[in-house]
């Protein structure tokens, strides 16, 4: 192998190797360390400076106490199946509103679709934070939403909005939003127009043709979007810390305190490691839809 | 699909792009509000953005912030036009499918792990936080990012530029620098741009990674939102989506530019 092919290649791998594996490797080890009050506060288990006799010690003295804590404990398990539903509706309300808005998209005049287009990507370009922020103005209990609900007159007290899930479903769906509609408007886009006329001589209705042609065929895309929307709600930490309430659990957030404010690292590498497990079956899932898609393209 | 709109994709459009939009406006038109109490209009005023730019912990933050995201996006972008060109041009290698499979990975890994294992990895190897350990940090991810963006476009190079330009007599390092660097330029300056909007984005990773002297612009805008709506923050906010709206419209257009330069010299070059 030449020199120069070589340096190409170890220079990406070993900075990889260096900073994705070994420190996801680190996490399972801690995952596996006793909790201790001390500086870093657990000790470790895996001693590698003793040897073979460290390794073999390290597997006859593995237990899986972090984990049985995890399992005993009310509140993990609850936020991991709070999570999970949390991530499922609002993937489902995400889909519910981007469809609309790709189909749209894909229908109009071809000389407007980029416009369109850089319209949907825009707000992805600008800060996440910033987005998820710009709602708490308007869905506190003094928010513009309250006030001009009150002011109307059709409501005499403020709607509670600010501070729980379903304050957390609208910041997914507004946040995420851009990751629907891409990936459903390009399998919308490369659909043959003849498919829906010829469905339409043959005498479907517009309605019949879209749920019997157009809706089917946009299938890929509507798969990869929910993965590409439904992956990051489930670890995430943003939406739920700042507009959700105090009973709105979500694992990322669990993650985070029990890191941040009770110090507690080998329980926060425990809960990373069963969350990166959750996560396993649905990137799995995601890659084989990619996969399948580019090789339909072909 | 044919170029027919229906009065439901106008009505799906006009509340889709209202929905995406109103929040933003409300915001940026409520950083000019005079009043203290954030919702509450009390006249027009621009004072905020005078008190913003006083505010030397936000001057502080956003010049960390800046320094950040200028060295890990270049060095994102270097790592990660490596990276594809591995993929794509690397053929076999022993652990290619590790390789590949740590490039998609951090892409869609909870920011929240990344963040701790990094952290973990940082401590034990006696690393102290600083701008040094969150450049590693956004670096990584990014580069991955990177990879991806450049990659999609060095799988639909037309190879055979190349091989013309070496039977031609160039040597491999001018054939790059002549042939394929200005091909796969614009993905490599749009994997750029994604690596550096990332970076400055970034909350979750950053807080896990940085120390108590380098706090970044979001840590220390969500240590202000956590307390509520503030003013400053709307200035703040106004000014970081105008930066990103100008960044945006700017690079469309040039890109326009561009295409509409290159089919005029194409149509010329066929005329002559």
């Amino acid at each position: 192998m030449n020199p120069r092919r070589l340096t190409l290649i170890l220079v990406p791998y070993l900075w990889l190797l260096a900073l994705f594996l070994v420190p996801f490797l680190i996490v399972l080890k801690i995952s596996l360390s006793d909790t201790a009050i001390a500086i870093p506060p657990y000790i470790p288990k895996l001693d590698l400076s003793t040897g073979w006799h460290g390794i073999t010690a390290f597997f006859a003295d593995l237990d899986f106490e972090n984990f049985v804590f995890l399992a005993e404990d009310d509140l993990y398990w609850k936020s991991y199946l709070s999570s999970l539903r949390i991530a499922s509706i609002s993937t489902l309300l995400t889909l519910l509103v981007g469809y609309p808005i790709a189909y749209g998209i894909a229908q109009a005049p071809e000389e407007w679709r980029p416009t369109l287009l850089m319209l949907v990507i825009l707000p992805f370009w600008t800060s996440f934070l910033i987005r998820v922020y710009s709602w708490i103005g308007i869905i506190s209990n003094e928010g513009l939403l309250n006030q001009a609900l009150i002011s109307s007159g059709l409501i005499a007290e403020p709607i509670q909005i600010m501070n729980t899930t379903q304050a957390v479903y609208l910041g997914i769906v507004y946040t995420y939003l851009p990751f629907m509609i891409l990936p459903i408007y390009s399998a919308l886009d490369k659909m043959d127009v003849s498919l829906t006329e010829a469905a339409i001589d043959l005498g479907c209705s517009r309605r019949q043709a879209f749920w019997l042609v157009i809706l089917p065929l946009s299938r890929p895309g509507v798969i990869a979007g929910c993965f590409l929307v439904f992956i990051p709600a489930l670890g995430e930490f943003v939406i739920p810390s700042l507009l959700g309430g105090s009973d709105t659990l979500m694992i990322g957030k669990v993650l985070w305190e029990e890191f941040f404010s009770n110090r507690d690292w080998p329980v926060a590498s425990a809960v990373a490691v069963i969350l990166l497990g959750i996560l396993v079956l649905p990137i799995m899932l995601f890659q084989r839809n990619q996969e399948r898609q580019q090789e339909t393209d072909r | 699909m044919n170029g027919r709109l229906t009065w439901f994709n106008v009505t799906s459009l006009t509340l889709g792009f209202a929905f995406l939009y109103l929040p933003m406006l409300i915001l940026i038109l409520y950083s000019f509000n005079e009043s203290k109490l954030v919702t509450v209009w009390g006249g027009f005023s621009a004072k905020w953005y005078g008190e913003l730019l006083r505010n030397e912990q936000f001057l502080d933050a956003f010049w960390v912030t800046l320094r950040v995201g200028l060295i890990s996006s270049t060095l994102a972008t270097v790592l990660g036009t490596m990276a594809a060109y591995v993929m794509v041009r690397g053929g076999r290698f022993f652990g290619r499918t590790l390789f590949t499979g740590m490039i998609y990975a951090p892409l869609v890994m909870p920011e929240v792990i990344t963040g701790l294992s990094l952290l973990l990895l940082f401590i034990a190897i006696g690393l102290d936080r600083g701008i040094f350990t969150i450049v590693l940090a956004h670096t990584t991810f990014s580069m991955c990012f990177v990879s991806v963006v450049v990659s999609s476009r060095l799988v639909t190079f037309d190879r055979s530029l190349e091989e013309a330009a070496l039977d031609l007599g160039a040597t491999p390092l001018d054939t790059f620098r002549l042939v394929t660097l200005p091909i796969i330029t614009p993905a490599v300056i749009s994997g750029w741009l994604l690596a550096f909007t990332l970076s400055l984005d970034d909350l979750v990773i950053a807080s896990f990674t940085s120390g108590p002297s380098s706090t970044t612009l979001p840590i220390k805008i969500f240590s202000a939102v956590r307390l509520g709506v503030s003013p400053e923050i709307n200035a703040l906010s106004t000014l970081m989506i105008a930066v990103v709206a100008l960044g945006v419209i700017t690079a469309s257009l040039v890109s326009k530019n561009a295409l509409r330069r290159q089919r005029r010299e194409k149509q010329e070059a066929f005329a002559a």
